[in-house]
């Protein structure tokens, strides 16, 4: 399943990243996509609030991954560098881990996507203004719907 | 005491013979940055290849230019945190197998403590004592009140200075690292979009640069989209004036609170042209000291160093068992 939504500013962020979080598991992968400055990084950072993190959630493009422990361990990957290259199998045991993953650029990394997947792509319409597409794949069909229902949409 | 140093958090594999903390008898750098600039950035899996290529040689040149020999080294100091895993694992294998081998204690040191006592390579640390360590990972204020005692008064809460360089290099299409590049733009560039100082009057001593970064982007895109004419020079001056503010005032406003004897700068970013200039400028009461250019970029004679103090503070050697831990807290 497949839907648009439509985020005016940080707080429907806010609401929307709390709304996925309600689906946070052992195992979850959310790919995030969208350009430099839409807000991956923010999205992370509401995911891990509504986990139950209370580290400070700050970006992961210098290390590619940072591990934060919270009810289940969080991990954020920016996989931007690898675009050219297409993997990097030392994730792999994130990815398919004990945790939630959450993939910044996850198109780049396809080889290493699970079969179930659900991916947000961001796009900036204006200032604050995003548009969402938040796709499921496999058992994560239902969840877009939820998701989109909780969020209010 | 000869310490030895040893530096591979992310893709520089460098070895280095210190005395007694402050005398660097060798300095060993292998960079692998012509490898990476292709993809933009440091690549993992290419970077632990490239340390293992390179790690034996550079341990033997390190010793070699001492004009030492093994036996004669007191302590084995090896960066064990914060940096990429699987490069990080080689150096603390490596020096633990020199450790073993020759029976040195071994001691594992944090990768930011290295990037601060790269200033005591020139001149001893007076404390207290204020450190701005501003890098391609870190952006942060740390407190000293003695050797290896470190306060952290505040920290990016999103993008690393050097980071959000490196990005602005990407959107404005100049040469990976952008760092340098914007660095040396700004130079002949005008502070003509005058961009927001992101949390320069917020009371703690925290810093963000991601709405900064997302303000310059959006205006690029937008004169992109009119068809306006982009002058790198002047959005690569804009931005460096907004991020060299906030780090500078927020710097001075901590000195003063601490009332601190001195203020260093430490991390890659303190190569920037723009900032020492800057921080001369706005902090005029207190020293500031900048580690001279060749100890601003990874290197293992800082870590020898801070392996020093550290170990002459806590007399304790780590075990074998020290590994690589990608996010290790500096306290």
């Amino acid at each position: 399943m497949e839907k648009n939504i439509f985020v005016a500013d940080l707080a429907a962020m806010k609401r929307f990243a709390f709304a996925v979080a309600r689906h946070a598991k052992p195992g979850f992968v959310i790919g995030l996509a969208g350009d430099l400055g839409s807000g991956k990084t923010t999205f992370t950072k509401y995911l891990a609030e509504a986990m139950g993190i209370q580290d400070v959630v700050n970006s992961p493009t210098f290390t590619i991954l940072k591990i934060y422990r919270g009810t289940i361990p969080l991990y954020h990957m920016d996989v931007y560098r690898l675009e050219t290259i297409g993997y990097d199998w030392s994730l792999e045991e994130y990815i398919d881990g004990d945790g939630v993953a959450v993939i910044e650029w996850y198109p780049y990394v396809g080889a290493m996507l699970p079969k179930n997947l659900l991916s947000i792509d961001i796009r900036a319409t204006g200032e604050t203004a995003r548009e969402i597409r938040i796709k499921g794949e496999g058992e994560y069909d239902k969840v877009v719907e939820d998701v989109v229902r909780r969020y209010g949409n | 005491m000869y310490v030895l140093g040893v530096e591979s958090s992310c893709d520089e594999t460098s070895v280095a013979v210190v005395k007694d903390g402050r005398e660097v008898l060798s300095n060993v750098v292998l960079s692998q940055i012509d490898i990476h600039k292709e993809y933009g950035g440091v690549v993992p899996e290419i970077a632990s290849r490239e340390h293992v290529k390179g790690v034996s040689m550079v341990f033997d040149q390190a010793i070699k230019q001492a004009g030492l020999r093994y036996e004669d080294i007191g302590l084995v100091a090896v960066t064990n945190g914060p940096g990429l895993i699987g490069s990080l694992l080689i150096g603390v294998n490596a020096a633990k197998v020199v450790a073993m081998n020759y029976g040195i204690p071994l001691i594992g040191v944090h990768h930011i403590a290295g990037h601060i006592y790269a200033n005591n390579l020139e001149r001893p640390i007076e404390f207290p004592c204020l450190a701005l360590v501003v890098s391609g990972g870190h952006t942060e204020l740390d407190l000293m009140n003695g050797h290896f005692d470190f306060v952290k008064l505040g920290e990016t809460q999103d993008d690393a200075v050097g980071e959000a360089y490196d990005k602005i290099g990407r959107v404005l299409d100049l040469p990976y690292p952008g760092g340098p590049v914007v660095d040396k733009l700004s130079a002949i560039g005008k502070d003509s979009y005058h961009f927001p100082r992101p949390m320069i009057d917020s009371p703690d001593y925290n810093f963000s640069f991601s709405g900064l970064k997302s303000h310059v982007i959006n205006l690029h895109h937008n004169m992109t989209q009119r068809n306006e004419p982009i002058i790198k020079e002047d959005f690569c001056r804009s931005f460096q004036e907004a991020v060299t503010d906030v780090l500078c005032q927020k710097t001075k406003r901590a000195a003063h609170e601490y009332a601190v004897k001195q203020v260093i700068v430490a991390g890659g970013v303190a190569a920037n042209r723009g900032l020492r200039a800057k921080m001369a400028l706005t902090i005029t009461d207190i020293p500031v000291y900048f580690p001279a250019m060749k100890y601003c970029t990874d290197n293992a004679a800082m870590i020898a160093a801070a392996g020093y103090f550290k170990f002459a503070k806590t007399g304790v050697a780590d075990d074998l068992f020290l590994n690589g831990d990608s996010r290790l807290a500096l306290n």
